[in-house]
């Protein structure tokens, strides 16, 4: 694809996300689906930082997305009615998570890594699963609603009005992914890119790859766990479910499904997974089926993704 | 007290063994394959349903017999079909495969055979306690241990004994000169997946006359059946068994003492063995790539 071709499809791109909520409606969609997008978007770019750019494949994100989700719900719940000082709280808890747990593991490689993330992301799901008294066990954490907030200056409802939270999640949105693509331009990010692509020639170079690794963990995950902040308060319910392994498998295949070798491609995959989970569910009761079976044929037929499809269509 | 910590360690020696022979399965296929097999707790179950179909026609022996020979069957199948254009391309694919694969699964049990649990008929003379005592010692328990150290047994006399089993070996450390040698590789990966899956499809029917039939009931065995195999060494089976058994017993005195951990206990074991001995407690240096 050419630069221009590739400036006006990202103009295109924040231009379809700016108006979403409105043409989502004509669709056939409402708001807060507009917003599980998006959601779900950052979360799957926030993996694909880790699986596309620096080639290690992670299948225990939920974990992270789930410890956003609880930090803050009970936040919120327990400690103090603000939406700032929750996300706050569940960014630090998941991203302290992913420090520790990143160090136990960078050594492990491949499938092995996958194997050990996974196995990780359980931990997790079994204390908010059997910690009723706190976290509500297997019903989910209720009794707490997202509040408006209050910059001061300006004051955005956030609580009532699902409009004024779509953009709010946008907003965050914006700011995670220039995050990542700043990082991805930096020497650091060149850095990602060169041991995915021979991890012992960057070795011989002189990398740390071990610690490389660790720090793209611990980014991608802190990223995944803002998205599950936000879609515990897009929510304003969070339930173990937010961080099983089956939600692991969701934001691996969303960025699959978009194309992983490129920086928006899990956006993609996102909206496409979503949109067909939320009409296949509504239709029909094997929903699992149809899902499991989009997996099968993704992997079989297009493993390059949407993008990666248009990709190849625009060179050839 | 004492017949508390008895009974909570011999029930962590039968769940210790399920996730033996699951992990062992796995084990075999990532081994030689490098596929984790998310798909593994759906054939447990396919397993399980399979033999309370046949059940009315064969009875409960026959079932046992036949029920993880047709498991294997579909699991070659299926092999054959999805899972063999898959290799030597990307891990990444085959697990998002295998686990699409569980999904479907998962789901097509429930169509079947109802998302209710149904009770598994067992013989009466097996379900029967040994002791008043030591209530917790019903025939069954003991034959299930039995029967899994007799399956463990007859597939390790496979692997170091028969051709088949040698070749399993050999393909694990070194599948190119294998290949070099003559030996078809497709095959030896189809067989080698096979014999993972009727592992399963055993572990199904014996969980289900313990636990009666759900749709989900491989799903709760497929995580810890991975820390097994995790903490007992990359890359051994005998680890694999050991880890299966350890973690079953260590996941049964918790229960114990702090019953609400019994679940997570078995995380933080593998936590400390990756970072003690990163290898496992069996795994060969090197095999962590």
């Amino acid at each position: 694809m050419s630069r221009a071709r590739h400036d006006a499809a990202t103009v295109l791109l924040w231009v379809a996300l700016l108006t979403m909520p409105f043409w989502m409606k004509a669709v056939g969609g409402y708001t807060e689906l507009a917003s599980r997008v998006v959601v779900m978007g950052l979360a799957a770019m926030a993996l694909n930082f880790l699986l596309g750019f620096t080639g290690t494949l992670s299948f225990g994100h939920a974990a992270y997305f789930g410890i956003g989700a609880y930090g803050v719900g009970l936040t919120l719940k327990y400690l103090a009615p603000s939406t700032g000082w929750g996300m706050l709280v569940g960014v630090m808890a998941g991203t302290l998570a992913a420090a520790l747990i990143g160090a136990l593991i960078v050594r492990l490689r491949g499938v092995y890594f996958a194997m050990v993330t996974i196995a990780f992301g359980q931990v997790f799901y079994f204390i908010t699963f059997r910690w009723n008294t706190v976290t509500g066990g297997d019903d989910g954490l209720t009794g707490w609603r997202r509040q408006p907030l209050d910059f001061g200056w300006a004051r955005l409802d956030i609580q009532n009005h699902d409009t004024a939270f779509y953009y709010f999640a946008l907003a965050c949105f914006a700011l995670s992914v220039g995050a990542m693509a700043l990082l991805l331009r930096s020497p650091f990010g060149r850095t990602l890119l060169a041991i995915r692509e021979n991890e012992r020639r960057a070795r011989f170079l002189g990398i740390a790859i071990e610690r490389h690794l660790w720090l793209s963990f611990v980014i991608s995950c802190a990223f995944a766990s803002l998205a599950g902040t936000l879609y515990a308060l897009l929510n304003n319910f969070t339930d173990p479910r937010a961080l099983r392994w089956d939600m692991s498998g969701n934001f691996v295949i969303m960025a699959v499904l978009g194309g992983m070798r490129s920086f928006w491609g899990p956006l993609i995959g996102a909206g496409i997974f979503v949109v067909l989970q939320d009409y296949v569910s509504s239709r029909t009761e094997n929903w699992m089926s149809v899902v499991g079976l989009v997996f099968v044929l993704e992997v079989l037929f297009f493993p390059r993704g949407v993008l990666g499809l248009l990709r190849t269509r625009g060179a050839s | 007290m004492q017949q508390l910590i008895l009974f909570n360690v011999f029930n962590g020696l039968i769940v210790g063994a399920f996730y033996a022979l699951m992990a062992l399965g796995l084990s075999l296929i990532l081994n030689l394959s490098g596929v984790i097999n998310f798909a593994h707790g759906g054939f447990l179950a396919l397993g399980a349903y399979l033999a309370y179909s046949l059940m009315p026609f064969i009875g409960f022996w026959g079932a046992l017999l036949l029920a993880p020979f047709l498991t294997a069957a579909i699991g070659l199948v299926i092999e054959r079909a999805l899972i063999r254009p898959l290799y030597g391309r990307d891990p990444l694919y085959s697990l998002l495969l295998t686990f699409g694969l569980a999904y479907i699964l998962e789901d097509a049990t429930r169509y079947i055979w109802g998302a209710q649990s149904l009770p598994y008929p067992i013989p009466g003379w097996l379900a029967r306690p040994l002791s008043t005592q030591y209530f917790f010692l019903t025939g069954y328990r003991l034959f299930m241990v039995a029967l899994v150290a007799l399956a463990v047994g007859t597939l390790f006399v496979i692997l170091r004994r028969t051709r088949l089993g040698m070749r399993i070996r050999a393909g694990t450390l070194d599948l190119e000169t294998v290949s070099a040698l003559g030996v078809n590789v497709r095959v030896l990966r189809n067989l080698n997946f096979g014999l993972g899956i009727y592992l399963a499809g055993l572990a199904g029917v014996l969980a289900a006359g313990m636990l009666g039939l759900q749709p989900t009931i491989g799903t709760s065995l497929i995580m810890p059946s991975f820390v097994a195999i995790i903490v007992g060494g990359l890359g051994s089976l005998p680890g694999t068994l050991l880890g299966g058994i350890l973690i079953g017993i260590a996941s049964g005195l918790t229960t114990v003492f702090f019953p609400s951990a019994s679940e997570a206990v078995i995380y933080v074991m593998m936590g400390l063995v990756l970072l003690l001995r990163p290898r496992g407690l069996f795994g060969e240096e090197g095999r962590l790539k």
